[in-house]
């Protein structure tokens, strides 16, 4: 029996059939309603509340990694911010060694200079003898009056005389006595020049360690605020670390720029010692081997680096003792050296190559071979450039380190966002398993409204009935 | 550590010597060349496309230029052959010999009485299946129109699994002008026998665009 056969109550009218079929069936809701309803509700509850349990669990997580993130941070921060104070202290006692060592000869100099002022200073307070208390007797003598008597006027003429001569050689004393004076301050001048621009040259030191200890105060704030694990110091850091993501990105980009050129420097010679026709899986064997000889030389920069201290991406290169340190210091700098060689040679090599590429495909197209001016220029420059290439890519090294140190950063940021992102659609989802059902409820309360309306009515007649009946017995009693 | 740095030392003396696959990815071009009667005339064309393979082939690649005669299921019919070193320097040297004997050859051609096409594509499998090239095709410069001399056997089926054909110019003779059905059989006839024979056809009579020749 099909399920038109069943559908079809009244024969041959399939209206009437349908609309019994529509009657029994909002009667059946109808006597369903409330379980039905139950089930719905409980179906969209476990729905929701699986999605709100696995936002939480999500944000759990997140809460989790931000916590991680701010640990790794502030550990790293920390670290960098002793690395910048050890550096700053070193050299304010570079500073100190080098200027201030110098003190004890540097006062001794500025006691001998202030001894030479002083003593100079006291020789030129040195009075000239006064002319003599009798100058001033026979100055006296020599003015009384004569009277007409020639031989006192003699007497007193000569002791005018004296007295003028006395006065003029006490006067030519003095004069050499004032200019001895101006000598001995004239002498002053250089141990006073000499001592203001000792003086000079030890406030600049002093002003330079003021700056340094400025500078030493505000990375002790830093550190004291990583230290406190401070929200201020986590954005600080936090916002550092995109910077140098972005700049060590940019960077890098740039070497895998220098990286590509350096390549096809040397791919096509690498085909002559190699083989031009042979392949490893689908790449040509030469291109895998002047890949391969770049990849060394970005080995042997980073070990380069790390054996100069400057980058510390291997902890075990930094750890080894400065002999061995040293050691490997030549050893990768002598490989780097050859292989720039070799690069330098190659790039040589490709130069004959491609010319002779070039005059075969003229006389393959018969024309005329002709011999480029000024042809040894490219072949200089490639043989340079690929001498050169090698020792720039030495220090991809440097941005390679912040790009790493920085992507834990980055990543852990980025996870955090995506943790986020995702919480938020689990609770969209849960609130919209929510409102469904009860969409759903209201659905089916629309498509059985006939008979829940006549129960609405009868109900609230029901209470009309009931409202009446407690009226008549309140007034009954 | 010495096992350790002679394993991987090993290791990357086979990375980069022992273990190249040379034959996969070489390829090996037969071209076979009609110099019967009217065609000879065209030889022109031919040399742009000689020229044009010697410019496009790398090292590794393999090259035979062969002509169709009365009997071309010889070796004698080969005019030039060459596996092309692995050094790109040989490899220039090596053209320029092949070039020198085509342009040889080019200079004293002579006519055929006779055209058997099919020799020439036998003896042209036979040669590439000894290069081992890993992308095999028979260059057919003719107008496909096959003469055989009395007594040559030519009518069975040809082995072509992994060969392409690719008939290059394949120019209308005066009969095709008159009845141009004639043309299409020809060429269906062609292609049916390469593909019975598991290889791939193709025809090319524009060559301007002599790149698609080697074009997958």
């Amino acid at each position: 029996m099909s399920l038109a056969q069943i559908l079809n109550i009244w024969p041959n009218s399939p209206v009437l059939s349908l609309i019994i079929a529509l009657l029994v069936a909002v009667f059946l809701l109808y006597l369903a309603r409330r379980p039905a309803h139950k089930a719905i509700y409980s179906l969209s509850r476990v729905i929701h509340n699986g999605f709100r349990l696995m936002a939480r669990s999500v944000l759990i997580a997140e809460k989790k990694v931000v916590e991680r993130n701010n640990e790794v941070l502030l550990t790293v921060g920390a670290k960098a911010a002793e690395r910048l104070i050890e550096r700053e202290f070193h050299r304010v006692d570079a500073v100190v060694r080098r200027d201030m060592s110098g003190y004890p000869a540097l006062q001794r100099k500025l006691a001998d200079q202030i001894t030479h002022i002083d003593e100079d200073y006291r020789e030129s307070t040195e009075l000239p003898v006064p002319p003599p208390d009798w100058v001033k007797a026979v100055e006296t003598l020599a003015k009384l009056p004569s009277k007409g008597d020639g031989w006192v006027a003699n007497i007193l003429g000569e002791i005018h005389k004296t007295g003028v001569s006395q006065y003029k050689s006490s006067m030519e004393e003095h004069r050499k006595a004032v200019a001895k004076r101006h000598s001995l301050l004239e002498k002053m001048m250089p141990y006073w020049r000499k001592l203001s621009q000792t003086l000079d040259q030890v406030d600049k030191t002093i002003i330079g360690l003021h700056e340094r200890t400025r500078v030493v105060d505000s990375r002790m704030a830093e550190y004291e605020e990583i230290r406190n694990k401070t929200d201020k110091a986590a954005h600080m850091l936090t916002a550092s670390s995109m910077t140098q993501f972005f700049i060590s990105a940019f960077v890098l980009l740039i070497a895998i720029g220098g990286a590509v050129i350096n390549f096809n420097l040397i791919a096509l010679p690498m085909s002559e010692m190699v083989g031009g026709g042979s392949y490893i899986g689908n790449f040509k064997t030469s291109n895998i081997a002047a890949l391969v000889i770049i990849l060394v030389e970005l080995a042997m920069g980073l070990y380069l680096m790390e054996s100069l201290r400057i980058t510390h991406l291997f902890p075990i290169i930094g750890q080894m003792d400065d002999k061995m340190r040293t050691r490997m210091i030549w050893v990768t700098f002598t490989i780097l050296v050859i292989l720039a060689g070799v690069e330098s040679a190659l790039a040589f090599m490709r130069d004959r190559i491609a010319a002779d590429m070039q005059v075969l495909r003229q006389a393959l197209a018969s024309v005329e071979t002709t011999q480029p001016a000024m042809r040894w220029i490219p072949t200089v420059g490639q043989m340079v450039m690929g001498f050169i290439l090698p020792f720039a890519l030495t220090f991809v090294a440097i941005p390679l380190e912040s790009f790493v140190h920085s992507s834990r950063t980055v990543v852990g940021v980025a996870m955090a966002a995506l943790l986020r992102l995702i919480t938020f659609v689990l609770r969209l989802l849960g609130d919209a398993a929510y409102y469904t059902g009860e969409f759903l409820v209201n659905i089916y309360d629309l498509l059985i409204f006939p008979p829940l309306w006549l129960e609405n009515l009868i109900r609230s007649k029901e209470r009309q009935t009931d409202a009446k009946d407690s009226i008549v017995k309140e007034e009954v009693s | 550590m010495k096992k350790l740095l002679a394993f991987s030392l090993l290791s990357i003396s086979l990375l980069l010597s022992g273990c190249p696959d040379t034959t996969t990815h070489s390829q090996g071009v037969y071209m076979l060349l009609d110099s019967s009667g009217t065609y000879r005339l065209e030889v022109k064309k031919a040399q742009a496309i000689i020229n044009y393979l010697l410019g496009t082939l790398q090292p590794g690649d393999s090259l035979a230029m062969a002509r169709i005669d009365s009997a071309s299921f010889s070796e004698k019919d080969i005019i030039a052959k060459m596996t092309f070193d692995r050094r790109p320097s040989l490899t220039n040297q090596q053209k320029r010999l092949f070039k020198q004997k085509i342009d040889g050859f080019f200079a004293t051609v002579k006519g055929s009485a006779f055209t058997d096409i099919t020799g020439g594509v036998l003896q042209a499998v036979e040669y590439l299946n000894e290069t081992g090239s890993g992308k095999k095709f028979i260059l057919i410069f003719s107008d496909l129109k096959e003469e055989l001399a009395k007594g040559h056997v030519r009518d069975f089926p040809i082995e072509l699994s992994g060969c392409r054909v690719v008939a290059l110019n394949v120019t209308k003779l005066r009969s095709d002008n008159i009845d141009p059905r004639e043309y299409y059989k020809r060429v269906e006839a062609w292609q049916a026998r390469v593909e019975a024979g598991a290889g791939h056809w193709r025809l090319i009579n524009d060559l301007e665009r002599l790149d698609t020749i080697l074009a997958e």
